[in-house]
């Protein structure tokens, strides 16, 4: 077993309720992260599941702080950045990639595909050359499945699917050694779902990601993470292998989760159960 | 078996300019009192098209080529502006996927579900206040009276699409057409909502057309189901059949590309490049024989 990649230690972050600032004055604020504790083993991909207003994605912001924590740990490879300075943040920053829900409003509609996947390259130093950028480009797009001519393209010129992909070229460009994926096919028709969700099971092996797939679907979930954590009011109710949680869930919740789940096939039943 | 009393017959419409195939393919669909039909399909397919075509809410740029749109019996196409919209408003109602922008955010959920009751029924003052309280208990609403006072924002997304339910249900309509109404929500709310709908057709004995993405969705709440892919009906079968033999290689592709969590081992497939080419070879054909049967029989540009 290799050391945790992230150590997650009583996280506790709160947000302003901005329903609820007064004109004059600071908004009271909302606890969300209610003190969660986990780890992710390197190498490994954990599935972090709820409902919305769990908290599940406050929680990925905060691992690869895009949101500062109030109180707790968070352990990257053994050092603590839960209140690192952005400047300190900066060379980590590489290795915390996040590839966003909604590949309409995540790619800038102004810069091509190739200045998209290209600048985090020239920014982080991946690249020493503009030239060396454009065959980074090439790879990353080649590794997703998409032609390199895709580089000249503009987002509005992709499908969804297609813009999904480029999301995740943008990630692995830069042989990060941790993504978080953020509900990133739950706006997909089942086709491109599956296709995405294919990529995305072949790259971590080939690439040996470590992974946090934030998904509100159980069923994604089973399918690529090898450990899940159920999140429920900021907090976490239950975490374990996938298998066992699967087929022997715990908490009430989960089971209730599970019991939700419209499956495609006859059950007069479901409906009153 | 009733008459039905939704009957879209033959139904084909196409952009006014340009030339594009046309957006729906001679789509017949026929739903009776009481019965939930569902219409599935990937995105672009033309699902939210036929619920536009229903309520005679084309977009401009769209003209409908032939076929009919009849509820109880009356063609749409064939009244005035005035009369359809008078036809639909009394006897069908939507469902909409999205609570929040349905309702006027501006307004207390009183007076957005009175002024309806008015509108329609012409009930007004404590007649109006009453029915809508009465509607509001009868989506098991807990505390009618604080919702009644809420504004849209104060109140869940569940809540939102309850009071939603109760108000498609005012006038009570002959149908309902719900056009994903559980897609923003989440599964535990989803079944609570779909359980609340499936209740709610089932007493009033409405026909329902259920629009959704989610073939699990359709296996629990409709009868029978119409898959459609490019403005084509594809499968129209009972759902029974769907699930234990689909008929059309697509409605297989869907099922294989749905992951399923009671099923880990199987493995996911994407829609094949053989499924979509034999699904362009098979609407070209069909467009071909279209086109040769309107023009034998004389009829305008093909």
């Amino acid at each position: 077993m290799s050391p945790p990649l992230f150590k997650i230690e009583n996280l506790r972050l709160s947000l302003p309720d901005m329903t609820r600032k007064p004109l004059f004055g600071a908004a009271p604020r909302i606890e969300i992260l209610k003190g969660v504790s986990f780890d992710i083993a390197a190498g490994s991909t954990i599935g972090i599941v709820g409902e919305s207003g769990s908290g599940k994605s406050t929680l990925g912001r905060a691992m690869v702080r895009l949101y500062e924590p109030d109180s707790g740990a968070v352990r990257f490879d053994g050092v603590d950045i839960a209140h690192l300075a952005e400047t300190a943040l900066r060379p980590l920053r590489r290795d915390l990639q996040v590839i966003f829900q909604d590949p309409y409003s995540s790619l800038n509609p102004r810069k091509s595909i190739g200045a998209i996947i290209g600048a985090p390259l020239l920014f982080h130093r991946v690249a020493a050359s503009a030239g060396e950028a454009r065959e980074r480009v090439a790879a990353a797009l080649d590794a997703v499945g998409l032609p390199a001519a895709f580089a000249s393209r503009y987002p509005h010129e992709l499908s969804g699917g297609q813009r999904q992909r480029i999301g995740i070229a943008r990630a692995i460009a830069l042989s990060p050694r941790f993504v978080l994926a953020d509900e990133i096919v739950s706006g997909l028709d089942v086709s491109s779902q599956a296709q995405i969700l294919d990529l995305l099971g072949r790259l971590k092996d080939e690439l040996k990601l470590t992974l946090a797939f934030i998904s509100h679907d159980l069923s994604v979930v089973r399918r690529l993470c090898g450990r899940v954590i159920v999140m429920r009011g900021g907090e976490i109710v239950e975490n374990r292998e996938t298998a066992a949680l699967f087929e022997a869930p715990q908490h009430p919740y989960t089971r209730q989760l599970l019991a939700a789940i419209p499956l495609p096939e006859i059950d007069p039943g479901w409906l009153e159960s | 078996m009733s008459a039905p009393f939704l009957e879209i017959d033959r139904l084909s419409v196409r952009l006014r300019r340009g030339g594009a195939g046309r957006l729906l393919r001679q789509v017949s669909i026929a739903v009776a009192p009481g019965e939930v039909h569902g219409l599935v399909g990937e995105s672009g397919a033309g699902k939210s098209m036929i619920g536009r075509a229903i309520f005679g809410i084309l977009p401009r740029a769209v003209e409908v080529i032939e076929g009919a749109v009849r509820l109880g019996g009356t063609d749409l196409f064939a009244l005035s502006d005035r009369r359809r919209r008078r036809l639909v408003g009394v006897t069908a109602s939507l469902i909409p996927q999205d609570p929040l922008t349905a309702l006027n955010p501006s307004k207390r959920i009183e007076v957005q579900m009175t002024d309806r009751l008015t509108k329609i029924l012409g009930l007004t003052g404590a007649a109006a206040r009453a029915r809508a309280l009465g509607l509001l208990e009868e989506v098991h609403i807990q505390d009618p009276a604080r919702v009644f006072r809420s504004y849209p924002h104060e109140l869940s997304g569940g809540m939102r699409q309850r009071v939603l339910i109760a108000s498609a249900f005012a006038a009570e309509p002959r149908l309902i057409v719900a056009d994903e109404p559980t897609t923003a929500l989440d599964v535990t709310v989803q079944k609570q909502i779909l359980k609340l709908i499936a209740e709610m057709q089932r007493r009033h004995g409405t026909a329902l057309l259920f629009v959704t993405h989610n073939l699990g969705v359709v296996a629990k709440i409709c009868q029978r189901v119409s898959v459609l892919y490019a403005g084509k009906i594809v499968e129209q079968t009972d759902v029974a059949t769907l699930f234990a033999a689909p008929a059309h290689a697509y409605t297989r592709a869907l099922m294989a590309a749905t992951p399923r969590y009671d099923r880990p081992d199987e493995s996911l497939a994407p829609v094949r490049p053989e499924v979509i080419e034999a699904l362009a070879r098979e609407i070209a054909a069909s467009d071909a024989d279209w086109r040769e049967a309107r023009l034998a029989r004389g009829e305008g540009r093909a």
